[in-house]
């Protein structure tokens, strides 16, 4: 059966958890979103746009020098890194942009950790004529200060949010108090397969192009489908993404590496499924950190994208349906992936992205060198530079 | 009949409307709020809505968000809230209803939540992020027991989800006078007495209008057309001003009673 079911749940997950002014809107998104779908127009736009836009196809990469230093599987990387604006984030903004267009909306918000969604969102608001602005906690502000400059630069408004952790979770909440209030002209982007229905399952279509094209380039590539799919989990639009095409090919082993920060002992994590429980938050129910009194905790990660306490609905209900396993790495373990990939393949990843890169360090002797892996590179490092050279500088 | 039901039953024979007053229960302190629900109800409040601290109030202005973080920094929690009733009830029988966002009581576990309330006297829940859509495992619970879910309806409700809500609700419907979070507001939404009175025609449940609500001559305005009147933040801002006075719980009894008055009259 094909999920979400018409509520918007995947099994217990998922659903609408959103305060009465909000319900008009998610059926407007819903009814213009099946319409849109079953729209030859609507779909001929979107690919025209994904491809002579964003430049899509991405690459499917072979990392013959990764695979070597690693002595595992043989390692492909899903180029998402290469897109416009850098990361796959414009998949989906392209797509809700489209959508925006066609309800005649004229504004659209944006909810940013990283800043990749916002610029994604800032860019496509530039393309389509869209009033746009972003709101980003302040201490991810500092920590992506590019990103908060191309915002601008595309004529975004990025507004700081000084409450709570100020980080992803309370920009979360206050473009959803913006949403609430200008509603009936505004469109809320949401940036990952989270929120309220029918965003799960409309990011994760729009995202789902990442894997149909792996699906394509590794048949040619290797004549057959892939042992895993490997991809960092924040929300998990990228994971969801990659994975979304191969649901029903059972022989291929869905990865999803959470942030780990500084040791899941810690409590200092952003590791939802692996240490979480279920509750609800920003619209849906799904695996959340919290207390024992449901307050929500806040998450820890050196890569502001996963630095978030929730996960999307449809990942919680592959971890209980088994369909994928959930595992992490530290922060340090990352920036090791960071420099890794760096020097052996003269890519620099996102650091999000090297959470993915990370994990295959750890577990490629436990794969057999016949294995085929997939590794989605959500985005490109340059944003995380000046940060990691503050963390590696004497390395180096 | 429950407490609410009798409430609005007693002022309709009186031709009178009821006044709602919310604050955050624990925000200053858990003895602050037993205080201050004894003094609402000398000072003319018809209903007390408790609010349950929750680290992300997404339907909530800075006023109450603040409220919010300052009871939940003194470790206030649900079942604090919910025993506080319990003491309350020795006291005072005035409609007690609580008012938080669904994970704090989905992690409490609702059918024990329905039980705990019921066992000391709390007549109701508002979940802002519960619609009816959602809210089956709670409505479950809630059940032949004497609690009431209360349900909203906003200015962009179709007709539709108003008959659906109507039918839903118990006790009362609380209607959003805007689009928007709460906190207060100098001027009442244009069109908010039609949507009232439309919401009034389709449903024979009361209708509480409620966000934004801050001065007395606009609850005045708010009674002429609906059953209650809702004031939150404006009475947290008032708890605000006042907390380091010597007349802390009087001064904001004061202004209480203010917001009473125009709401009886």
């Amino acid at each position: 059966m094909k999920l979400p079911d018409k509520k918007g749940h995947f099994g217990v997950f998922g659903g609408k958890y959103v305060p009465e002014t909000l319900m008009a809107a998610l059926e407007e998104l819903e009814a213009e979103y099946s319409a849109a779908k079953n729209n030859r127009r609507f779909a001929e736009k979107f690919r025209y746009y994904l491809e002579a836009y964003a430049g899509r196809p991405s690459g499917l990469y072979f990392a013959e020098k990764l695979t070597k230093t690693l002595k595992g599987p043989k390692i492909y990387l899903k180029r998402e890194d290469l897109l416009h604006t850098g990361s796959h984030k414009i998949n989906n903004t392209l797509g809700q942009g489209l959508l925006t267009v066609r309800m005649g909306k004229k504004r659209i918000i944006a909810e940013t950790g990283a800043g990749q969604h916002g610029v994604a969102t800032a860019t496509v608001a530039a393309l389509f004529d869209l009033d746009c602005e972003v709101f980003m906690g302040e201490e991810d502000i500092r920590r992506q200060a590019l990103n908060v400059f191309r915002m601008k630069l595309l004529g975004a408004k990025v507004t700081p949010v000084t409450s709570g952790s100020k980080t992803l979770k309370d920009a979360m909440n206050e473009t959803m108090r913006d949403w609430v209030t200008n509603v009936r002209a505004t469109h809320y982007c949401i940036g990952s397969v989270a929120g309220p229905h029918p965003f799960p399952m409309m990011v994760r279509d729009f995202q789902s192009v990442i894997g149909k094209e792996t699906r394509r380039q590794i048949l040619k590539a290797e004549g057959r489908l892939p042992d895993y799919l490997i991809a960092c989990v924040g929300g998990g639009s990228n994971s969801m993404g990659l994975f979304y095409d191969f649901l029903d090919d059972r022989k291929v082993n869905f990865i999803g590496v959470e942030a780990a920060g500084k040791g899941l002992n810690t409590g200092l994590h952003a590791a939802t499924l692996e240490k979480g429980d279920i509750g609800v938050l920003h619209g849906s129910k799904s695996y959340l950190l919290q207390d024992d009194f449901g307050q929500i905790k806040i998450a820890h990660s050196v890569s502001a994208g996963l630095d978030y306490p929730g996960v999307g609905p449809e990942h919680s209900f592959f971890k209980d349906a088994g369909r994928a396993k959930y595992v992490s790495a530290t922060d340090t373990e990352a920036l090791e992936a960071f420099r890794l990939l760096s020097e052996t393949e003269g890519i620099i990843p996102a650091l999000e992205s090297s959470h993915a890169i990370a994990y295959l360090i750890k577990a490629a002797k436990k794969m057999k060198k016949s294995d085929l892996a997939v590794v989605c590179l959500s985005g490109r490092g340059d944003k995380d530079v000046d940060m990691v050279s503050q963390v590696l500088a004497d390395k180096i | 009949m429950n407490r609410i039901d009798k409430k609005f039953s007693d002022l309709r024979k009186n031709g009178r409307k009821a006044l709602i007053a919310f604050f955050t229960a624990g925000d200053f302190g858990l003895t602050a709020t037993k205080k201050f629900v004894i003094e609402f109800e000398q000072r003319g409040v018809d209903i007390i809505e408790l609010g349950v601290p929750f680290s992300d109030p997404v339907a909530d202005g800075p006023t109450i968000q603040s409220s919010s973080e300052r009871s939940l920094k003194r470790g206030t929690r649900l079942k604090d809230i919910i025993s506080l009733v319990g003491q309350l009830r020795k006291k005072t029988q005035i409609p007690i209803v609580l008012m938080g966002y669904y994970n704090p009581i989905l992690k409490y576990g609702p059918a024990r939540f329905i039980s705990d309330c019921v066992k000391n006297g709390v007549d109701g829940a508002i979940i802002p992020d519960l619609p009816p859509e959602e809210s089956g495992e709670l409505t479950a619970a809630a059940k032949g027991r004497n609690f009431d879910i209360i349900f909203f309806l906003s200015p962009t409700s179709s007709l539709k989800r108003i008959k659906m809500v109507s039918g839903m609700t118990r006790g009362f419907i609380y209607y959003v006078s805007l689009t928007g979070i709460t906190g207060a507001r100098s001027s009442l939404p244009a069109g908010f007495a039609a949507r009232v009175k439309l919401i009034k025609k389709t449903s024979d449940k009361p209708v509480c209008v409620g966000f934004g609500v801050s001065m007395p001559e606009q609850a005045k305005r708010i009674s002429a057309v609906a059953d209650g009147v809702i004031v939150g933040s404006a009475i947290v801002k008032q708890m605000e001003k006042n907390s380091s006075n010597k007349k802390f719980v009087k001064n904001v009894g004061n202004y209480v009673h203010k917001l009473a008055e125009a709401t009886h009259q």
